[in-house]
């Protein structure tokens, strides 16, 4: 039986097409994929991220306990802001990549994905027993209590202040959502209920990602969708959801990232903080950065008119002496340029923009050129 | 969803459409097809002089997000592709029955297109 969010019924209203996604059972799209995603570049677009994890973890050692068990620093942000961040195995492989947003000074909200809350929290808790103080660390999963959206795209900072016009009483910093800066975080009051409203997310656009109790999403969600209607924002599914994060380069767990990639080979070194004191995987990750990888996830682009790329099509290299050199494991027609892009793993050598390699679809092969992440940036 | 399924037609299960004249038909896929398949953004088509079979799959499309087969309704020797919906794959969202049909096919077995469906069984199949 698949899982269900509180906003499903919302889903159904609105006409969307439910697919199988992590174990849950979620809208794919409302009206098209192209749509949405150009709704989201353009204007706004509301998605349900119910289905993600949360994982709260608080305590006078609740920092050192996070910082041995995740690669990036948090000790280098304040109380109202959150990190993009990595947990890995003692290979370095990726056991889940997450944002741990910091609360307070002893108080934190990991949000997880929705289809690794599990292995997370067995891992996170493993983690617990072997830390010495453990004693001050309390580690709930408190995934069920939440539902979360997030509200995504240039228009959206035109009706969020109207969306959540009180703070908390207990509110860490600024008065308005649209005061909030890039990863920034805090509490408003909505409907007597305490909700979490971040300058965070997913599509490479500016937006917001609102966490709430799972009683109030739904009234979040109709709140902001009436809020919205007259700065043209539109629900928007898990398409869209993918193929903006693909044209922004951001990983998604099960494609770019698994339990036997690095973040060093998925390109992500920036998150991995190695001036800390030690850290699960830290020695694996070190080895990498100073030894080289055998292995680097490149993002390439179609050049010929051909099929676009999907995940686990064969890379290869180009020329009489071509060999198969690593597989697709993103790929979309990309609805920003009107081409197909993805992303892949391949050898280092093969992994400076301009290379140019070919792509296996259906037994031919067309070709492509590696570029520079990401595909899409947003203009400032 | 209401779909067009125009009753001068015929229909496959598998969501393509039949216009016989002759021994040449003309093949196609379903406004209700192609509405499933949402933004169709990429298409290839069998080579003219290709035998075909009915069932086999022949041609692809492609969505955003996934590719899939077209299978042809009846056997016989492709003898035209429509190479308009491959400049312009969005033909077959707009105009599935018109300026968005793939192939043109010299009929092995004229008597083929008669155990197709007709309009109202395949409306009933896809209602």
């Amino acid at each position: 039986m698949l899982k269900r969010t509180p906003l499903f019924a919302a889903h159904q209203r609105l006409g969307a097409r439910l697919v199988e996604f992590g174990g849950w059972e979620m809208p794919v799209q409302y009206s098209s994929i192209m749509d949405e995603h150009l709704a989201v570049r353009r204007a706004a677009g509301l998605f349900d991220i119910s289905h993600m994890g949360e994982v709260n973890i608080t305590g006078a050692t609740a920092l050192e306990f996070l910082n041995r068990t995740l690669t990036n620093d948090l000790r280098k942000i304040p109380p109202g802001y959150g990190q993009y961040t990595l947990m890995c195995n003692e290979q370095g492989g990726v056991i889940d990549d997450l944002y741990a947003y910091r609360l307070g000074n002893e108080d934190f909200l990991l949000v997880i994905n929705a289809s690794r809350i599990e292995p997370d929290v067995a891992w996170l808790k493993k983690q617990l027993d072997a830390f010495p103080k453990r004693g001050a660390v309390n580690l709930e999963d408190v995934s069920e209590k939440y539902g979360a959206v997030a509200l995504q795209g240039p228009r959206a900072v035109e009706f969020v202040d109207q969306c959540f016009p009180m703070i908390a009483k207990n509110r860490i910093a600024v008065l308005r959502a649209t005061e909030l800066k890039k990863n920034q975080v805090d509490r408003f009051e909505f409907e007597e209920r305490v909700v979490y409203v971040a300058r965070t997310g997913y599509t490479g656009e500016d937006g917001f990602e609102v966490i709430a109790p799972a009683a109030s999403i739904e009234a979040v969600w109709n709140r902001i969708m009436a809020e919205g209607h007259a700065h043209c924002l539109q629900p928007a599914g898990l398409g869209a959801r993918d193929t903006l994060r693909t044209e922004a380069c951001y990983p998604l767990y099960g494609h770019e990232l698994d339990e036997q990639t690095t973040p060093i080979e998925a390109g992500l070194g920036f998150f991995v903080a190695f001036d800390k004191p030690d850290f699960v995987g830290r020695e694996v990750l070190a080895n990498q950065k100073s030894q080289g990888l055998s292995k680097k996830c490149v993002a390439f682009k179609m050049t010929d008119k051909s099929a676009p790329p999907r995940p686990h099509y064969p890379i290869w290299s180009t020329g009489s002496e071509a060999t198969r050199i690593g597989e697709v494991v993103s790929g979309t027609q990309s609805p920003t340029l009107g081409i197909g892009i993805g992303l892949g793993y391949v050898p280092p050598t093969f992994g400076k923009p301009g290379t140019g390699v070919e792509i296996e679809i259906r037994g031919k092969r067309s070709p492509a050129l590696v570029v520079q992440k990401p595909f899409y940036r947003k203009p400032n | 969803m209401s779909s067009n399924v125009p009753a001068n037609l015929k229909y496959a299960k598998s969501h393509e459409w039949v216009r016989a004249e002759g021994e040449i038909a003309t093949v196609g896929i379903t406004d209700h097809a192609q509405h499933e398949l949402t933004d169709i953004v990429f298409v290839e088509l069998p080579a003219v002089g290709r035998k075909v079979k009915a069932g086999e799959a022949c041609a692809v499309v492609e969505s955003v997000k996934t590719a899939s087969d077209i299978y042809s309704p009846v056997s016989g020797e492709i003898t035209e592709a429509n190479q308009a919906i491959v400049d312009n794959p969005a033909l077959v969202n707009t105009d599935p029955y018109g300026s968005g049909w793939f192939y043109k096919i010299k009929l092995a077995n004229v008597g083929e297109v008669a155990s197709l469906l007709k309009s109202e069984q395949y409306l009933a199949q896809i209602g």
